[in-house]
């Protein structure tokens, strides 16, 4: 460490990506994800479902303050929070599914990071030009030009961003009322501060950092390689067609927006070749006979909004967006050559394709033991949160027995037990519930603050009611040291009715 | 970025770092942004300590130039809340008990409020469940037996005078004649097997039947003919199932012949000053004792 001139940088600056417009299958496919998801974020605080009086009326809506998150037709109140913790690890097995079967196309196609990146790259298309006119924009000093595209850039992305998190808070209160208030500046301090540093981190993310939040920040690819093997279908390079690549003799038949190579960038993140590749981008190669089908036009590599080379093999930073594969093939069109020097394909294939052989079927390499086992964990997951929703009953109780004392004694003897009964009231009214008790004939039931054995539960809402157990002093229950008996609860408006077990604690003689 | 990048066999820069003579390492530089990124959050690292309570000195830690304390927002919000409540504990404070029960909000309130009172200033001897002290004295709050009366008001009236005490003028004042000197063992012997037989235990007859003429002589006046109690003089029944001291033979006869004193402190402000309690709070602790379940 003594020679500072020896030492290299171990930090080094961002390269700037400057993606390439282009145009293919996988490219419509992702237009049309994007505009699908994006849809689905910004409007879904704006459906509307009626149910009833007392309950909003917003489909899908995340109640804070009243711990309450109402999706649809389905109410989640805090007690049934084993839903969200269901729909999590079905989210998380759906992934391994996905990413086992086909790599990272939750990265490629659907992660809002890839979703906002995409839209952010277009709004920066359309207002200072496609790659090369970036490249040059790029390069030149400060101008008045630059510095009004730069200006406009940032304006639209600020307003992407300030919708990002203004559709954000319209999921935690009334999105027509909220944003009245937006509005007219009457809105709480929370909802402006939230849309705010929405707005920051969208920009930031989705304009700025790109693709360094997933080479640097993200998790996702480093657990990748656990969910992958070698039957996994990814994007790749076919290499044995591809090498040697060269422009050779072809070089007239490329057409020359394909050669419009600029800086070579990516291949940054050393890695390991694939053995029989030649080490290095864009080495020295021989053009006299046996060139491959790559012509070296770079268009793979121009696209890709990671700023990789695809043809360096499988790498860290690949989110497998297929954008290289829709550039490729357009070339490949171009000359006269097959389509699919990049594609879809397993590494198996890869081998068996490198000996001549045919491609298995796509079903061979989605249906597998661990995708159908992943699919497995995945369905009975979700069933049983189905199955939980429908027999889960509009009568909600819960019975704490209070221990502290044990029991009683009365007066006369009798030995008295309370418990705390919590009823969950889950209609837009409000509704009576009868308590009773059902086992030992001696034990008597009866409702603190009320004569009556029904207590009404305000619309929507939960109560609290200490409710007293009593055995006479003669009786067993009050003798014996436990007697296990039943609670009924039934709401009179429908005749529903739910039981909950618990025990009675006598004098145990 | 340097450029002075050594290349090793494969054309990778390495981070000029050898050991063993020839084992190198890659040099996969980090984005610059990140360790920029690790700086900022040292700096910031230094201002929040800087800006909030943070070095501990030999006294005490440095205070912050913002002069921010937990303590102090603690106090804030409790401040909140107590303004926030203002109106209904005002209503608390004036309300007649009787008919606290017809406002739900106003007894949700103070059935809430009281509980808070009663696990600071009355569990120490009442016990976290309400439940007293079996056999020591310190009755239990949740079953229907009162001394000195189970309604709302006289509950109320109790927490704000007390028991026996010297503070409050008007606390329940009466005090049981230990019998030690006045009745010869025998009768103590008698009576004491009478108030086994009349709250319905095992006793022994022959010594129970003349125990009702001394018992009539001597406790009736107190505890009633037939033993049900009066609550004028704080008497317990002795009819009954409940013992304030326990209602064994033993724990009896030591009554009778030594009595009993118990105490409770008067919890008004009127005679502790700061440290007792508002009209509010009273109000309210006696709301909630009278709905555990044994309040008349």
């Amino acid at each position: 460490m003594s020679d500072d001139s020896s030492n290299p940088s171990l930090y080094a600056a961002r390269e700037p990506v400057f993606p390439r417009r282009v145009s293919g299958r996988f490219r419509t496919l992702k237009w049309w994800i994007m505009g699908i998801t994006l849809g689905i974020y910004y409007l879904t605080p704006w459906l509307r479902w009626d149910r009833g009086p007392n309950l909003p009326d917003q489909a899908v809506l995340v109640d804070l303050a009243g711990r309450r998150f109402y999706f649809f037709w389905i109410e989640i109140w805090p007690h049934e929070f084993y839903f969200v913790a269901g729909l999590l690890i079905m989210a998380g097995l759906g992934l391994f599914l996905f990413t086992s079967a086909l790599g990272r196309v939750w990265c490629g196609y659907t992660c809002p990071q890839t979703v906002w990146t995409d839209l952010f790259i277009l709004t920066e298309r359309w207002i200072e030009g496609d790659r090369n006119a970036r490249v040059k924009l790029w390069n030149a000093p400060m101008s008045l030009r630059k510095l009004r595209l730069r200006l406009t850039k940032f304006a639209v992305w600020a307003l992407i961003g300030l919708a990002t998190g203004g559709a954000w808070v319209f999921y935690f209160a009334d999105a027509p009322t909220l944003a009245r208030d937006l509005v007219t500046l009457s809105a709480h301090p929370v909802a402006y501060s939230s849309i705010a540093i929405l707005t920051g981190t969208t920009i930031l993310f989705g304009g700025i950092a790109r693709e360094q939040v997933c080479i640097y920040m993200c998790p996702w690819p480093r657990i990748q390689a656990a969910m992958m093997d070698p039957d996994t279908i990814t994007v790749a390079y076919r290499e044995w067609r591809g090498e040697p690549r060269g422009k050779g003799k072809r070089e007239r038949e490329v057409p020359a927006d394909a050669q419009a190579a600029g800086p070579q960038i990516g291949g940054r993140v050393p890695h390991i070749p694939l053995p029989g590749m030649p080490s290095g981008v864009g080495g020295p190669v021989s053009r006299t006979s046996d060139l491959g089908d790559c012509i070296d036009c770079n268009a793979c590599v121009n696209v890709c909004p990671m700023g990789i080379d695809i043809r360096d093999g499988q790498q860290l930073a690949c989110i497998t967006c297929a954008l290289c594969i829709d550039a490729c093939d357009d070339v490949m069109e171009k000359i006269g050559k097959p389509k699919g020097l990049i594609g879809y394909l397993a590494l198996t294939d890869e081998m068996a394709e490198r000996d001549g052989a045919e491609p298995r079927p796509i079903w061979r390499h989605v249906l597998r033991p661990r995708t159908i086992l992943y699919t497995a964990l995945w369905s009975l997951v979700g069933i049983g949160l189905v199955v939980a929703l429908f027999v889960r009953t509009d009568i909600d109780v819960n019975v704490a027995p209070i221990r502290n004392p044990q029991f009683v004694t009365l007066a006369d003897g009798t030995i008295r037990n309370a418990y705390d009964v919590r009823l969950r009231n889950k209609h837009g009214e409000d509704r009576p519930f009868r308590i009773s008790v059902k086992g030992d004939l001696a034990l008597r039931v009866s409702l603190e603050g009320t004569v009556y054995d029904s207590v009404t539960v305000p619309a929507n809402e939960t109560l609290l009611q200490r409710v007293y157990v009593e055995a006479p002093r003669a009786s067993d229950p009050a003798a014996m040291e436990r007697t296990g008996f039943r609670f009924w609860i039934e709401d009179l408006a429908n005749g529903e009715r739910v039981w909950n077990d618990s025990v009675f604690h006598g004098r145990d003689e | 970025m340097s450029t002075e990048e050594k290349k090793n066999a494969e054309g990778f820069g390495t981070t000029g770092h050898v050991w063993d003579e020839d084992l190198e390492e890659w040099n996969n530089p980090l984005p610059r942004w990140w360790v920029w990124t690790f700086y900022a959050t040292i700096a910031w690292g230094l201002i929040y300590t800087i800006a909030y309570p943070a070095w501990p000195l030999v006294e005490r830690a440095t205070g912050g130039f913002l002069g921010y304390s937990s303590r102090a927002e603690v106090a804030e919000q409790i401040g909140a809340v107590a303004e926030r409540n203002a109106g209904i504990t005002e209503r608390l404070a004036n309300v007649e008990l009787a008919a606290l029960a017809d406002d739900s909000e106003l007894q949700t309130f103070a059935v809430n409020a009281g509980a808070a009172v009663f696990r600071t200033h009355c569990s120490q001897c009442h016990g976290a469940g309400a439940a007293g002290v079996a056999a020591s004295g310190y009755p239990n709050l949740l079953d229907n037996a009162w001394l000195w009366g189970g309604s709302i008001d006289e509950i109320a009236y109790t927490v704000r005078h007390g028991i026996r005490n010297e503070q409050s003028l008007d606390s329940h004042w009466s005090e049981m004649t230990a019998f030690d000197e006045i009745l010869s063992d025998e009768e103590i012997a008698q009576v004491v097997n009478y108030v086994l037989a009349i709250s319905g235990q095992e006793h022994d007859a022959p010594l129970a039947e003349p125990g009702e003429t001394v018992y009539l002589d001597n406790c009736a006046a107190c505890h009633g003919d037939a033993g049900e109690g009066i609550r004028d003089f704080g008497a317990p029944a002795l009819n009954d199932a409940i013992w304030l001291y326990g209602g064994s033979a033993e724990t009896i006869e030591e009554t009778v012949r030594y009595s009993r004193f118990g105490v409770m402190p008067a919890w008004a402000e009127e005679f502790r000053g700061a440290a007792g309690l508002s009209d509010a709070e009273i109000n309210a602790v006696a709301a909630y004792v009278h709905q555990l379940g044994g309040g008349e």
